[in-house]
């Protein structure tokens, strides 16, 4: 086991050094940069040494692979460079900011286990009724509603019938719990809700499956209580490819919180990514793209820990 | 499909229509909701074909006395900031819509297949650096990849539609070459080799046709994403711009800011994108279910 976890790690680095390498490269090729941006902002006459002299201090006017290796030798040490917009370091900017999304994300997987577990079984216990119909219906619509139009109905709902406005500033959860958790289950519901459709649609398939095996019809046929059969014996067996599932749409999850966080108003990594876009803040951008795809491949890690750990036999595949 | 007609042939002759006109009615029968989506469909595509017919108005056209109306019998939609009519746009919105989620699923799922067979036909060295390059792409989340695109090529159309291909291409190579590998040991593949055809005759030709399956069940469900994907592009700005109609746009700026005040500017053009999304997802999830169940999707 332990072998495996390190090997896992292990690899893990040749594709982030990849990740990295092609972030950088995709971003450096394209023409116009944050400096013509800048002085584009200002709208006046921007003589050619003024140009030249904010590249030099930005570290643009050197060869890529040496702005590269600036870049890529001080990650070991959670060094990310300076944002090229605001000129404070990355790694502050990020830190501010994520303690929110971290909270945001485990709040909508939460929301989406708490959905998709109980309704994906249900279906498949009750398979061609009108619940499994329902359920159905109910998750390919989660797949569909945008996120961000979610939020503003939730908001809106508020605004109009309840005279509540989400309030302008974060409350971290040690301030005040009550009201950092009312601040956040809404966008959390708006991001779990379409995180919930498909691991609904996987935990319906997976129980299917299941229940058609022998050892279902073994257990039924010693006389044991149906819900023993569903819960201890069916569910159990069908949470793998469900935690696989949850896993693999934590790409969504992060896709979701960037747009969630512009309606809600939180000022998150989501909010963070898209201001450094549109400001073609380069080492902020590939800054966050490679803590997204980090984020991203560390979380499948998990989850093949998680199944390995629960199957035996995975490990020795 | 001419070679789904083909397998006809022992019956007594049918005529393509007749075959298609068969196998929808089958499908209908089968897998009701499927036909339902395939019905919204059908309706928004005419629709965008037919805008200038169908809408009462112009989808530019500003009138600043109308600002904000609410629904009446004359802007069943109501009107937004610039006094448009929200209906028309709509309307005009499903030509963007369609055109970035076809475009963008055809030029995706294509390019993924193609580059899934290949890597399936030729094996070794050129199948691991393919497989590799696929991996680095599938390890950015897919609205981040998106971002990145827009990002470096700026916003508009073509660079949204580009934008939307680029994550979907990955994902259709990684299920096509696994449908592929079984076919590279087939005797008409080797057959077709000790012809003497060259790899892109017989990728092309012999291979292609053979994983039509995976293929349209990617395309399908890419069509629903693409949707969506360019919806939420423009409604971070970074997507198609003004003042050209598309849902994901008219989300944004003074659709919230006046959300209190005209909720019909947020409301409509949400279910509309939700709508279209849920006719493809139904229809797609159908298909994949008639053509194969046993196919997951990552």
């Amino acid at each position: 086991m332990h072998q495996y976890i390190l090997k896992r790690l292990l690899l893990m680095i040749p594709t982030l050094f990849g990740v990295a390498v092609l972030i950088f490269l995709l971003l450096r090729v394209l023409p116009g940069d944050i400096v013509e941006l800048k002085y584009a902002g200002t709208g006046s006459y921007a003589p050619k040494e003024a140009l030249a002299r904010e590249r030099a201090q930005l570290g643009l006017d050197q060869p890529i692979w040496k702005q590269f290796i600036t870049w890529i030798v001080g990650i070991p040490r959670l060094d990310f460079g300076t944002s090229m917009w605001t000129g404070r370091p990355i790694t502050h900017e990020i830190a501010i900011r994520l303690e929110l999304s971290i909270e945001l994300a485990v709040m909508a997987t939460f929301v989406a286990v708490l959905i998709s577990v109980p309704l994906g079984t249900l279906a498949a216990v009750k398979q061609d009724s009108w619940v499994d119909y329902f359920v159905r219906i109910f998750s390919i619509a989660g797949l569909s509603i945008p996120s961000f139009w979610l939020g503003i109905v939730i908001i809106l709902t508020f605004i109009i019938y309840f005279r509540w406005m989400p309030p302008l500033t974060f409350t971290p959860f040690w301030v005040d719990p009550k009201a950092n958790l009312s601040q956040l289950i809404w966008p959390a519901l708006a991001v779990g809700y379409r995180y919930s459709a498909v691991a609904t649609r996987m935990t319906r398939s997976a129980v299917l499956e299941v229940l058609r095996e022998d050892y279902i019809r073994t257990a039924r046929a010693k006389g044991l209580w149906e819900r023993a059969v569903v819960f201890r014996h069916a569910l159990k067996n069908a949470l793998l490819p469900v935690i696989t599932v949850i896993g693999l749409e934590f790409a969504f999850l992060v896709g979701g919180l960037v747009v969630t966080e512009q309606v809600f108003n939180l000022n998150g990594i989501g909010k963070l990514f898209v201001e450094a876009i549109s400001q073609r803040d380069y080492t902020m951008v590939q800054s966050l793209v490679l803590l997204t795809s980090f984020v991203f491949i560390f979380v499948n890690f998990l989850v093949d820990l998680i199944n390995a750990y629960l199957d035996p036999r995975i490990r020795y595949r | 499909m001419a070679r789904s007609g083909a397998k006809t042939s022992t019956l007594p002759v049918v005529s393509r229509l007749d075959w298609w006109l068969e196998a929808s009615s089958r499908f209908t029968r089968q897998r009701p909701l499927g036909a339902v989506g395939a019905a919204i469909i059908g309706i928004m595509i005419a629709a965008a074909v037919l805008a200038g017919l169908v809408s009462p108005y112009d989808p530019l056209a500003t009138d600043y006395g109308k600002m904000l109306q609410a629904p009446n019998s004359f802007h069943w939609f109501g009107t937004d900031i610039f006094g448009r009519d929200v209906f028309t746009r709509i309307i005009y919105g499903s030509r963007t819509a369609l055109w970035i989620g076809f475009a963008s699923s055809f030029l995706g799922a294509t390019l993924g297949a193609l580059i899934g067979v290949t890597s399936a036909y030729f094996g070794g060295k050129i199948d691991l650096v393919l497989q590799r390059f696929m991996d680095l792409l599938l390890s950015f989340p897919l609205v981040i990849l998106a971002l990145v695109v827009v990002s470096l090529l700026g916003s508009g159309m073509t660079n949204v539609i580009f934008a939307i291909t680029v994550p979907m291409v990955p994902r259709c190579a990684l299920v096509v070459r696994s449908s592929a590998l079984a076919l590279r040991e087939m005797p008409f593949v080797e057959a077709a080799r000790a012809l003497g055809f060259g790899p892109l005759h017989i990728i092309v030709r012999h291979m292609m046709p053979n994983v039509m399956a995976p293929y349209l069940i990617m395309l399908t469900a890419f069509l629903g994403q693409a949707i969506l994907l360019e919806a939420s592009l423009s409604f971070l700005g970074l997507g198609v711009t003004e003042p050209q109609a598309a849902w994901g746009l008219m989300l944004r700026g003074a659709a919230v800011e006046f959300a209190e005040r005209a909720p019909w500017m947020a409301i409509y053009p949400g279910l509309a994108i939700s709508l279209s999304v849920f006719a493809f997802n139904l229809f797609g999830d159908s298909l994949r279910d008639a053509l194969d169940p046993k196919l997951r999707l990552p």
